[in-house]
């Protein structure tokens, strides 16, 4: 009774499961989408409640270049992957270097404004809740897009390297979601911070 | 058979070195050397977080005592909380989870086993953070030492003003650092049951344990990555001037306490889901009879994970909310209770008509039977708004939650450890002891948390250090207190047990209990590849199908 083991038998294929380089990248998309919802609800929940200005209203200017550069950059991304797929490595190249510098305007408007907003307006973390919540939550989400940029930069460089194949492709799609993710996440954080809360 | 071949020859171990060994430990990938890793890390702590219970109970064993001071005695039930939650639990369910879940499935290892070397060193670095706030809480300003704001840690105690110097920063940090590692861990143990199970093995066919720590996984996912983004908050409000729980600039107190609580209660859930998985491997097993409504047990679990996560203000009803508020979760604290009930009598209907069999982890899941029900229903009394007005902040409340976590979650976890130990160290232990540590820790266990209550329904708050004579509480506080002292002779028989047992026990082969998952077609301890080959299942009792080829399981699934 002790010693039950398994006859030979064939290692079927695993085709019905789901890759878990997707499954595990969904997960972490969903434990971001729990971090940034408590985010936001502190947002929302702040919205008019600072005792002293400046108040968004003053301050805030839609980022339209910043926001279109930003969702342009989840279609680079995808034909990126989708000609990395189909092995044609210098396409690939031109869209990813797309998406990397789409990334980066959108991070250097965040920069300026910031820094409009720090040293122009005099608003900075601890002026109001207003500063402590918007610079808590666009910090975060420009934190992600931050950790991106450095994944799309390291990949570029190994693109130039002649280190990046086909066979790679499923990893670098993996990538594009959390990509994807983080331009939905600003989607959310544009609407709430300039469109309700100004 | 299998377990000759495979077994590691002694000569080969004597031969490497002890800082070789160390090594192999340190640079682990492997979940079953992870798991272990997790086990004794979340034992060391059981100590301590014990020791720290000890030191509160000693000074309030009688009133106007003076074993420690105030501000030693609110250090003490805030590391004890701390402890026993985050340093104590997780790691120990996850430790049963790592070395569980894939050998369970059929998998050679978690899907991603970096990440789960990774989580685990978080973790543990995470609880080293914690204690070094003894040493390092006072910081430059030469004030506070370690963290003494309570468990919860409700503003403004975190407040420069109230927390000075590092202590709320440790705090702070340590659970941030073991949240990343919770997060890494739970998305490995998902993507491990979705993406890792071998030939045959359908969601349907999964054991149980594998499915509750799915479902466990999922709630550390929405529960703890709340509780990381207000302890960003706070870290903002502390280090960079931020307002965000600061009530002289307009932030709110209270919304620190929804989202404290939106990740603390189902972290309940967390830590009391694999308890469920414990049992329902093992009555089965112990009761020779399969699990009774297999796909009821599933559903209800799923079920508690999603109701679990709108109770969480119930927490709350002293803070002043509005009726509806009140109204509603009160009604979703007893929904709640319907799946809990469900699988309570499922466990009853496994049992109803087996062949029992009372060894030391039925035992133990038999006292959780019990146990759990009463703390159950402790649960419901809370959960009603007025009666919680009344008890919520006393000793009632402390005697409830320590009934879930000890009489619960602890004995099914003693179960556990009793019921796996001959299949992670190769050898029984010792029936004796175990027994002695199962009577001994039903008395302590009994003495301490049911006269726990009545000093609660007196008026006893919680969190006090000490407290007038005459009130009737001191004769109930004394027993609490000689309970205590029971339960920790018992933890010592039980850590005794082990460690003797490790080097003294009797063989246990492969398959000790005559059980059904896979975990016991392998050699214990098994290789570090675990299956030769990738087994192929047909039923939910694979081992079963091959033990009794006459009569196997899928004719009837």
């Amino acid at each position: 009774m002790s010693s039950a083991t398994f006859t030979d038998s064939p290692i079927e294929s695993r085709g019905t499961l789901p890759s878990r380089g997707r499954v595990g990248m969904l997960s972490l998309i969903a434990a971001e989408s729990a971090i940034f919802t408590i985010f936001v609800v502190a947002y929302l929940f702040y919205i008019g409640k600072s005792l002293s200005g400046p108040t968004p209203s003053d301050v805030l200017t839609i980022p339209v270049f910043g926001t279109l550069c930003l969702l342009s950059s989840s279609l680079t991304i995808h034909l990126a992957v989708r000609t990395l797929r189909n092995a044609k490595i210098l396409s690939f190249g031109f869209w990813w270097f797309l998406t990397l510098m789409l990334g980066t305007i959108f991070l250097i408007g965040t920069g300026r404004e910031w820094h409009r907003m720090i040293f122009d307006e005099g608003l900075t973390v601890s002026t109001n809740l207003f500063g402590t919540t918007y610079y808590s939550l666009v910090g975060l989400h420009a934190f992600h897009v931050t950790v991106g940029l450095i994944v799309i930069a390291i990949v570029m460089t190994l693109t130039v390297l002649g280190k990046v194949g086909s066979k790679y492709s499923e990893r670098l799609e993996v990538f594009s979601l959390y990509w994807h993710f983080v331009d939905v996440v600003w989607v959310v954080v544009f609407t709430v911070v300039y469109v309700i809360g100004r | 058979m299998a377990s000759d071949s495979i077994a590691i020859n002694p000569a080969d171990v004597a031969t490497r070195s002890v800082s070789e060994r160390l090594h192999d430990w340190v640079v682990t990938v492997d979940h079953k050397k992870l798991g272990i890793m997790y086990i004794v890390y979340a034992l060391i702590f059981l100590v301590i977080g014990g020791i720290e219970a000890t030191v509160m109970r000693i000074q309030l064993m009688r009133p106007h005592n003076d074993f420690v001071s105030p501000q030693v005695f609110n250090r003490m039930f805030t590391m004890h909380g701390t402890t026993m939650i985050f340093f104590v639990v997780i790691p120990v369910m996850f430790g049963f989870a790592n070395y569980l879940v894939p050998l369970m499935i059929g998998a050679r290892d978690m899907a991603f086993p970096r990440l789960n070397a990774f989580s685990f060193w978080l973790t543990a670095f995470g609880g080293l953070l914690l204690y070094f706030s003894f040493v390092g809480g006072s910081g430059l300003y030469g004030a506070g030492n370690a963290p003494d704001m309570g468990w919860w840690a409700y503003a403004p105690l975190t407040a420069r003003a109230f927390s000075p110097g590092h202590s709320a920063d440790y705090w702070t940090l340590a659970l941030l650092v073991s949240g990343f590692g919770s997060v890494g861990t739970a998305i490995n143990i998902i993507a491990t049951v979705i993406c890792m199970r071998c030939p045959g093995m359908t969601l349907s066919r999964m054991p149980l344990f594998a499915w509750l720590n799915l479902v466990m996984a999922f709630m550390v996912i929405l529960a703890i990555c709340p509780l990381t983004a207000a302890q960003v908050m706070l870290c903002v409000d502390r280090y960079l001037g931020g307002h965000f729980f600061d009530t002289q600039a307009g932030g709110s107190a209270v919304l620190w306490m929804h989202f404290f609580w939106i990740f603390g209660h189902p972290e309940v859930y967390v830590l009391v889901i694999p308890a469920f998985a414990f049992l329902s491997e093992i009555i089965p097993v112990f009761s020779r009879k399969p699990i009774f409504g297999y796909p009821v047990m599933v559903a209800a679990t799923v079920c508690i994970g999603f109701v679990s996560l709108s109770v969480w203000a119930h927490h709350m009803f002293t803070v002043g909310m509005n009726s509806y508020a009140n109204s509603f979760f009160a009604i979703t604290t007893f929904a709640v209770g319907v799946p809990t009930g469900i699988k309570i009598f499922n466990w009853l209907g496994t049992m109803w008509g087996g062949r029992i069999q009372f060894k030391v982890p039925m035992l133990f899941c038999i006292g959780f039977l019990f146990q759990f029900l009463i703390a159950g229903l402790t649960g419901i009394m809370l959960g009603t708004a007025p009666f919680n007005w009344q008890l919520s902040g006393s000793y009632f409340v402390v005697a409830h939650f320590h009934y879930v976590i000890v009489g619960g979650i602890l004995f099914a976890l003693f179960g556990a450890f009793y019921y796996w130990y001959p299949k992670i160290t190769g050898r029984m232990f010792n029936e004796t002891l175990g027994k002695l540590h199962f009577w001994l820790f039903v008395i302590g266990f009994h003495l301490t948390f049911d006269l726990m209550h009545i000093p609660g329904l007196l008026g006893m708050p919680r969190r006090i250090y000490t407290y007038e004579p005459g009130r009737g509480w001191d004769t109930l506080n004394f027993l609490v207190t000689i309970g205590a002292f029971v339960q920790g002779v018992a933890i010592l028989v039980f850590v005794a047990n082990l460690i003797i047992s490790c080097f003294q026990g009797a063989q246990a082969g492969n398959d000790p209990w005559d059980a059904w998952t896979l975990e016991w077609s392998t050699s214990s301890p098994p290789p570090a590849y675990n299956f030769a080959q990738i087994p192929v299942v047909e039923s939910r009792r694979p081992l079963w199908d091959i033990k009794h080829p006459e009569d196997p399981d899928w004719k009837y699934e």
